[in-house]
């Protein structure tokens, strides 16, 4: 590999990198978003449940 | 009549073919530079990425001014999201530069270039910007500061911008001028591919984390709404 083709190679190379660790980034994201949700879903249920039991 | 917006997944879905279709223009279609050889292959995601910096520090100055002129609480989500962006695409600009700059001149860096210190400049004072916004307790005080910030801001984008033809000492290249492009036909459509999937990327990216970030504020009024 000559040294212009190992510049350009790194260049891309760096925003290849990028996007994915952007998109690992966001995965990790949407899974605490969906935990999270998952978490509230759990005691908006919990609550409702304990209202009706008072009713 | 309405203007329906373009779902996410086929912004995302086009914006990976132009990706493709750049890479291919760039390595099969644009001949190779006479002067800087297969190195000039770096000027194809160096410049769009540059370009869509300034376009996501523009975006993130509009929605201030929005934020500014109507009070709307949202545009301090969208100022901040696109000013993030900017700010990621202005480190990817340093880098590809640097490696460009090693290539071409045997430097990573150099202090001779304006246009090289007006973007590091550019870059910087909107790295300062998540200092002060986060420095000021959230709430409109916080939304305003940072929204003027961000404005006077963008002063710098067209000095970044023209400081290449305003400077005459420079080693930059200056590849668009008054006579147009100077490049040949094929060197100009894998530019203006490349340069197209790049800012449709940063646009998926920027409504992406627009989203993340709105949800994060959605689940904590819940969860406050629920703790009551």
């Amino acid at each position: 590999m000559s040294a212009g083709e190992k510049y350009v190679a790194a260049a891309y190379g760096v925003f290849l990198v990028f996007v994915l660790v952007w998109a690992a980034i966001i995965a990790t994201k949407l899974s605490r978003l969906e935990r999270e949700t998952g978490e509230l879903a759990r005691l908006a249920r919990a609550r409702t449940s304990a209202d009706q039991g008072d009713g | 009549m309405s203007i329906t917006r373009p779902s996410l997944s086929a912004l995302a879905a086009f914006a990976v073919a132009l990706a493709a279709a750049s890479v291919l223009m760039t390595f099969f279609v644009a001949p190779e530079d006479a002067d800087q050889g297969l190195s000039q292959k770096i000027f194809y995601v160096h410049v769009p990425i540059a370009l869509t910096a300034y376009a996501c520090f523009g975006l993130g100055a509009w929605k201030a001014l929005r934020l500014l002129l109507t009070r709307g609480e949202r545009y301090d989500l969208e100022s901040y999201t696109g000013i993030h962006q900017g700010t990621i695409f202005g480190a990817l600009t340093l880098v590809t530069g640097s490696i460009w700059a090693k290539a071409s001149w045997g430097v990573w860096w150099t202090w001779s270039s304006n246009q090289l210190v007006l973007f590091l400049v550019l870059f910087l004072f909107y790295c300062a910007y998540f200092m002060l916004r986060f420095s000021i307790e959230p709430g409109p005080q916080r939304e305003r500061i940072s929204a003027v910030y961000a404005l006077f801001g963008v002063a710098l984008i067209p000095v970044s911008f023209f400081a290449i033809r305003l400077a005459s000492d420079f080693i930059h290249p200056t590849v668009f001028t008054r006579d147009g492009p100077q490049m040949t036909g094929s060197m100009f459509a894998a530019f203006c591919t490349s340069w197209a999937a790049i800012t449709l990327l940063a646009y998926v990216m920027y409504r992406t984390e627009l989203a993340g970030k709105r949800t994060d504020v959605n689940l904590r009024d819940l969860r406050e709404a629920l703790a009551r």
